[in-house]
């Protein structure tokens, strides 16, 4: 049994998630071929066999480079009946989780998103659901199965190994072109929240935007993305792509630091994937603190400056 | 313009989740349901498009059983015209949409949300466009039409794309889309005579079989640090938590 991985680049960069993809694929124990699609550059697409990938087929065509999701579900439809393969393997994405859906529809497979392990005896899967509340063991029944996994689900890890890199040529259907492209907007700021390792978070207890600067400072000392609560953002004081919860962004990061915010669980919602939270929050009852790894009761204009500085010390 | 959207019935955003019958049931006990909130914001839109171009219906549609008709009743008192319900439980994403597509030919937009909050599949948008053979965008942020072109907004991995399609076609929703809105009470009255048919489900392969449901491992207790020794949540970061 053949596993495929679709693998996403960012600015002729293999996205670490779609690293994960094809770690996950390795553990799975079948052998490997990844289908990169558009202009990648050979040292990139060599270096997914240190990741477990045997193969590496390379659409190269600048049409791809632009990714419409209805070419991109075409290509890799007939990649898995090229390569004989019964598994794809995709990264929870924009473009690859729809992709994926595509794709189970055309060749009929069995689909799974938000994976968080590898499957189990009789292919059950198991996935993240009720926005991380909870979980459902899924059996994917037909032949073909699709799975698209969450981030941090599997471990980006180095196993050694090489890939041979081929060309795969690539016939596109005009019609398949339905969406188009005009323009992409990068998101202001240094280290973007979604991909983040460490995240720190300010609520309404800041008391207003002018507030922000030493969150700011915090974050900056820690190379962290900032984000916000759902009041901060709906009341201006942060723009709406900084709202983490269940309405908004939801964030996987190593560390996550909460500021002034209560903790509701919509809010709990968007940062329960998190490997370690630290809530500081003037109010002893605030709900957050039963959610934490640490706990600090205290100002946040008197915290957060002596936490920077702390910070800073340590480096 | 026809306007078909298609909602989902689920837990309000602030329950408690929880299992019985060993884990293989949701328990509904003291669940409140509501529309999905993202269904929540492409019925904001389809209403503002509505009330902006002549002429213009719009349709609910919701994959459920008889319990879900408060949540389509609500989504007629925001401003829909009427409703259909597919009479099956919506345990699947492909079944789902298989079941939308057999009732959303003629619409020239469908509109749901990015995904639904109970199962998070996030693709429904995606099969049905694929089923439908017409173009699927997701997450919309923004959708203005012109003329048959529908200009869009799309959320993707640290930014945001503009992406234009012609309709007839599919789009999951997401905020800032539109403010959502609350019904009033001449609305409310009139939901309760605006039609809702109810149908019987196609038959369609079930490909997955949930077996099981888990709650996450409860998380251990909080190690609370004085705020006059900020400096020792840093060491412990760092050497305990390992994450700095």
């Amino acid at each position: 049994m053949a596993t495929l991985v679709f693998v996403e680049t960012s600015e002729g960069k293999v996205r670490k998630t779609s690293l994960e993809a094809v770690a996950y694929a390795h553990q799975m124990g079948a052998g490997v071929t990844a289908i990169v699609l558009g202009t990648a550059s050979s040292s990139e697409l060599e270096s997914l066999g240190k990741y477990g990938a045997q193969k590496v087929l390379h659409a190269a065509d600048s049409k791809l480079d632009h990714p419409v999701i209805q070419v991109f579900a075409s290509v890799i439809t007939k990649a898995m009946q090229d390569e004989n393969a019964d598994v794809l393997v995709l990264a929870n994405s924009s473009l690859a989780t729809p992709v994926g859906a595509k794709v189970a529809v055309k060749i009929n497979a069995s689909f799974a998103s938000n994976v968080v392990e590898l499957p189990s005896a009789g292919f059950v899967v198991k996935r993240s659901i009720y926005t991380g509340k909870a979980f459902s063991l899924v059996e994917l029944k037909n032949q073909k199965k699709v799975i698209a996994i969450k981030k941090n689900a599997a471990e980006a890890k180095e196993v050694g190994g090489s890939a041979q890199v081929v060309a795969y040529p690539v016939s596109l259907n005009e019609a398949d072109f339905n969406t188009k492209i005009t323009g992409t907007e990068k998101a202001t700021g240094d280290i973007l929240l979604p991909e983040a390792e460490i995240v720190v978070s300010g609520g309404r207890g800041l008391k207003g935007p002018e507030h922000w600067g030493i969150l700011e400072e915090l974050a900056k000392a820690l190379h962290a993305a900032t984000g916000c609560s759902k009041p901060v953002s709906d009341m201006h004081w942060r723009p709406h792509h900084e709202h983490v919860g269940q309405t908004g962004v939801k964030v996987a990061p190593q560390l996550y630091i909460a500021v002034g915010i209560s903790g509701a669980i919509q809010h709990l919602a968007g940062v329960n994937s998190s490997k370690c939270i630290v809530v500081i929050n003037k109010d002893p009852e605030a709900p957050f603190f039963k959610a934490a790894d640490y706990g600090i009761v205290g100002d946040a204009f008197d915290v957060l400056p002596k936490l920077t500085e702390a910070v800073k010390t340590m480096k | 313009m026809k306007i078909l959207v298609c909602v989902s019935h689920v837990p309000d955003t602030t329950s408690k989740i929880n299992f019985i019958d060993n884990g293989t049931k949701f328990d509904t006990n003291g669940v409140q349901f509501i529309i999905g909130p993202y269904d929540d914001y492409a019925l904001a839109r389809a209403i503002e498009i509505k009330e902006a171009n002549a002429g213009t219906t719009v349709t609910v549609l919701n994959v459920g059983l008889a319990d879900t008709e408060p949540t389509i009743r609500k989504a007629l008192a925001i401003g829909a015209d009427d409703a259909l319900r597919v009479n099956a439980e919506p345990t699947d994403s492909f079944f789902v949409a298989n079941q939308i597509a057999e009732h959303a030919k003629g619409y020239d937009l469908v509109l749901m949300g990015r995904e639904s909050i109970d199962y998070n599949g996030g693709v429904v948008h995606a099969m049905v466009g694929e089923l439908l053979g017409i173009p699927s965008i997701s997450p919309v942020m923004k959708l203005d039409l012109d003329g048959t072109t529908a200009k869009m907004s799309r959320e993707i991995e640290g930014g945001k794309e503009s992406v234009e399609a012609s309709l007839p076609l599919v789009a999951g929703c997401q905020e800032p889309i539109a403010e959502w809105k609350i019904p009033n009470m001449r609305g409310i009255m009139s939901a309760r005579t605006k039609p809702l048919k109810v149908v019987e489900p196609k038959a369609t392969d079930v490909s997955v079989n949930v077996q099981k449901f888990e709650l996450p491992a409860p998380k251990g207790a909080v190690k609370m640090i004085s705020a006059d020794n900020v400096a020792e949540l840093v060491t412990r970061l760092k050497t305990e938590a390992k994450v700095l």
